[in-house]
């Protein structure tokens, strides 16, 4: 479909994907573990971000809350919905992302 | 046709699957790692051989000495985590049972922490499984010990953590180490954080 042919907007709202979704932004909850825990004073926040954003773009708004967590950002990693994730992966609405700082089990 | 069956089929054990494998992650006051509930349960008529894992807290560490050493854990992940190793494990080795468990809260010196055991019919492949699994909990199941000294504490961080989390995730590190925070450690090295 050229993508100049027509109007997108209002015409034919069911071919257009941004118009179907009514959800503008998306609410992630965010936990902190261990050392992350200690820097931020608490368990867990939530932070609210455009729809399509990333979960990079998520962990810049929660440093820019909790500035202390510099201390470990580039010793964390990041988990999505339980499973690790690199940055660049999306987050939808009502998704879990956890600040996992260098783990110590076993 | 009846025929076609290969004769020695009748004689092969009935294989295992993970569903039948244990996976315990104790929450903080539920008492001491049941060792013997754990070797039982791999226990397995077709195994000729368990091989065992347990990782036991140290009192002492790098000549400081160790009051209390605290477990905890983003339970929901790291079991997760923990049946993955076991499907890895047994993609690896021929298994009939696995058994791994992690005691969270406070753990005394000398008693255990986490446990592994893993039955096979031969005994290789009990042993290279049994390390394989803790190897992989080092590396990347969310749980962390904090040692509590004397004169500070201090959240642990295992070398394996570092030398795998480049390949868990694309953070856009170059090579996982501490170069722009100034803390200049990782691995096994011990920070002592005096605000704490």
């Amino acid at each position: 479909m050229p993508a100049d042919a027509a109007p997108a907007e209002a015409e034919n709202p069911a071919a257009d994907p941004a118009a179907a979704a009514a959800e503008t932004t998306v609410k992630v909850k965010v936990l902190f573990f261990a050392r992350a825990r200690d820097l931020t004073g608490v368990a867990e926040s939530s932070v609210e971000l455009p729809s399509g954003s990333t979960a990079g773009e998520c962990l810049g708004r929660v440093l820019a809350s909790f500035p202390k967590l510099e201390e470990i950002r580039h010793s964390m990693v990041l988990a999505l919905n339980e499973e690790y994730t690199p940055e660049s992966a999306a987050v939808a609405d009502g998704d879990e992302l956890a600040i996992i700082p260098p783990i110590s089990g076993g | 046709m009846a025929g076609d069956e290969p004769l020695t089929a009748a004689v092969q054990p009935p294989t295992t699957e993970l569903d039948e494998d244990l996976v315990e992650i104790l929450e903080e006051g539920s008492g001491r790692l049941d060792i013997t509930r754990y070797v039982d349960h791999v226990r397995d008529l077709a195994a000729g051989a368990i091989a065992t894992f347990e990782g036991t807290t140290r009192d002492h560490f790098d000549g400081r000495r160790v009051v209390e050493l605290r477990y905890e854990a983003y339970s929901a992940m790291a079991r997760r985590r923990l049946e993955a190793i076991l499907r890895e494990a047994r993609a690896a080795h021929a298994l009939r049972r696995l058994a791994v468990a992690h005691k969270l809260g406070p753990v005394p010196a000398g008693e255990a922490s986490v446990f592994v055991a893993a039955s096979a019919v031969h005994r290789a492949d009990a042993m290279e499984a049994c390390r394989y699994v803790i190897d992989e909990i080092k590396a990347s199941v969310p749980i962390w010990k904090k040692e509590v000294y004397d004169d500070g504490e201090v959240w642990k961080e295992n070398r394996e953590f570092f030398d795998r989390a480049d390949a868990v995730t694309d953070t856009g590190r170059k090579k996982g180490h501490n170069k722009a925070s100034g803390g200049g450690c990782c691995g096994s090295k011990v920070r002592v954080m005096e605000e704490s």
